[in-house]
C-alpha cells in the first residue's frame, strides 16, 4: 500500500507540469488538441517507465563517471523504439485527410530524449531506488504528465476550436488564440493558478 | 568504466535493431497506405499503385513529384506533390490531381503552417474555398488572385495564403507541362 504513493504523487503533489514545471517545451508545443496532448503524454509515460525500470536495474553496475552517458543511451533507445512503433501504428490519417497522430506530434517524439522529466526521474529517483518503486514512479509521473497535457489540450481545444476530443459542438471557429502559441501560455498560467488554489484547499482541510 | 558503457550501448543497439526489423514492414505499409489515400482524394479513379510509379521534375531549387494514376493501360491522370515558399508561415505543400491534359481534378493540402481561422480556410475541413479550382485548366485559367489580375477569388484576409496556394498549383502545372509526357 505504501508503494501506491509513488503512483498518486504524480497527479497533484509532484505533478511535473503544474508543480515541478518540467518538460514545458512539449507541454506548450503539443497541446493544441486534447488527443495530441494525450498521445504525447502516453508516449512520454512509456519512455519514462521503461527507462526508469532499466536504470534501476543497472544503476549499481554503472560507474559514476559514465552515469549520465549511460542513462542517455538507455533513454534514447527507448525513445527510438517508441518513435518506430508510433510511426508504424499511429500513422493513419483521419477520414477527411486530417494529419495522423504521428504527423501531429512530429518532432516532439524524438525530442522526448531531451525532456528533462525523463532524465530528472532517472537521476533523482531510479538511480537511488529499486526496480518496483522506480516502475511505479515512472507510471505515476508519466500519468501525471499525461493528465496535465490532456487537461491543457482539452481546455485549449474547447476554447480555441469549440470541440471536445475532435467532436465539434459549435459552428465555425472558437477563440483561435488558444490553439496558437500565446494561448498555450495563457491556458497553462490559468491552470497552474487553479491547481495552486486546489492544493492550498487540500492542505488546509 | 568504458566496458560498462560499451555493453550498454551494444545492448541498446541490439534492442533497437530488433524493433527496427519488426516495425519495418508496418511502417512501409502505413506510409504506402497514406500516400495511396492522399492520391485517391485528388486523382481520377485508378487501379494501379501510383505510389510506386513516380517521377520528379526539378523546380525552383526543389522538385515536384508526380505519381501516375493508370486504369488498365491508360494514364488517367497525375497527382503532383508541389510546394510554395511564399506562404505566410513556412512551406506550403499541396497534392494536386491533374487529368492528362492538365485540367485540375482536385487539390489536397499536405502540410501548412498558416494561421488557424484565416489561412487554414484553404483546407477542405475549414471551407469550400479550394473547390473553385476543380475542373479548371491553368492553360486558360489565370492562377492568380483577382487583386493581381487573375481568376482566383482570394480567401478574405488571407491574400498571402491564397497567392502561395496559386503559386504551388502553378508550379505543379508548369512541371507537368515540362516533364509530364514521360
Amino acid at each position: 500500500m505504501s508503494q501506491l504513493k509513488h503512483v498518486t504523487k504524480g497527479f497533484l503533489k509532484e505533478n511535473p507540469t503544474f508543480v515541478l514545471f518540467l518538460g514545458l517545451c512539449p507541454t506548450l508545443g503539443t497541446t493544441g488538441s486534447a488527443i495530441n496532448g494525450l498521445g504525447m503524454g502516453l508516449a512520454t509515460t512509456a519512455v519514462l517507465t521503461l527507462s526508469n525500470v532499466f536504470i534501476a536495474l543497472f544503476s549499481k553496475y554503472i560507474p559514476d563517471k559514465v552515469r549520465i552517458p549511460s542513462f542517455i543511451v538507455i533513454i534514447a533507445s527507448f525513445v527510438t523504439i517508441v518513435d518506430l512503433l508510433m510511426s508504424a501504428y499511429t500513422n493513419t490519417p483521419g477520414p477527411h485527410g486530417e494529419p495522423s497522430l504521428y504527423d501531429n506530434l512530429g518532432i516532439f517524439i524524438p525530442l522526448i530524449v531531451v525532456n528533462c522529466i525523463v532524465l530528472g526521474r532517472a537521476e533523482a529517483f531510479a538511480a537511488k531506488n529499486s526496480v518496483l518503486p522506480s516502475l511505479l514512479d515512472g507510471i505515476g509521473i508519466g500519468l501525471g504528465f499525461s493528465f496535465a497535457l490532456t487537461l491543457l489540450g482539452t481546455v485549449r481545444e474547447l476554447l480555441g476550436n469549440g470541440s471536445f476530443f475532435g467532436h465539434k459542438f459549435i459552428q465555425g471557429d472558437g477563440m483561435l488564440i488558444f490553439i496558437m502559441a500565446p494561448g498555450a501560455f495563457l491556458a497553462l498560467g490559468y491552470l497552474i493558478m487553479i491547481m495552486n488554489k486546489l492544493k492550498k484547499k487540500l492542505a488546509n482541510s | 568504466m568504458l566496458l560498462t558503457l560499451l555493453i550498454i550501448s551494444l545492448l541498446a543497439s541490439a534492442a533497437m535493431g530488433a524493433v527496427y526489423n519488426l516495425t519495418k514492414e508496418p511502417i512501409d505499409l502505413a506510409k504506402g497506405a497514406k500516400k495511396t489515400l492522399a492520391i485517391q482524394r485528388v486523382a481520377p479513379a485508378f487501379d494501379n499503385h501510383p505510389g510506386e510509379e513516380n517521377f520528379s521534375v526539378a523546380a525552383d531549387g526543389d522538385s515536384v513529384y508526380f505519381y501516375i494514376a493508370r486504369k488498365g493501360n491508360d494514364t488517367v491522370g497525375y497527382a503532383a506533390e508541389t510546394f510554395s515558399n511564399k506562404a505566410f508561415g513556412g512551406t506550403l505543400k499541396l497534392l494536386v490531381g491533374f487529368s492528362p491534359d492538365g485540367t485540375i481534378n482536385d487539390i489536397a493540402v499536405l502540410e501548412h503552417k498558416e494561421t488557424p481561422g484565416l489561412g487554414d480556410k484553404m483546407t477542405k475541413a475549414k471551407s469550400d474555398w479550394s473547390y473553385q479550382f476543380n475542373g479548371k485548366n491553368p492553360g486558360n485559367y489565370k492562377l492568380q488572385v483577382k487583386k493581381d489580375g487573375g481568376d482566383v477569388d482570394a480567401i478574405t484576409a488571407s491574400t498571402i495564403t491564397s497567392r502561395a496556394y496559386c503559386d504551388a498549383v502553378q508550379r505543379a502545372y508548369d512541371a507537368l507541362k515540362k516533364g509530364g509526357k514521360q
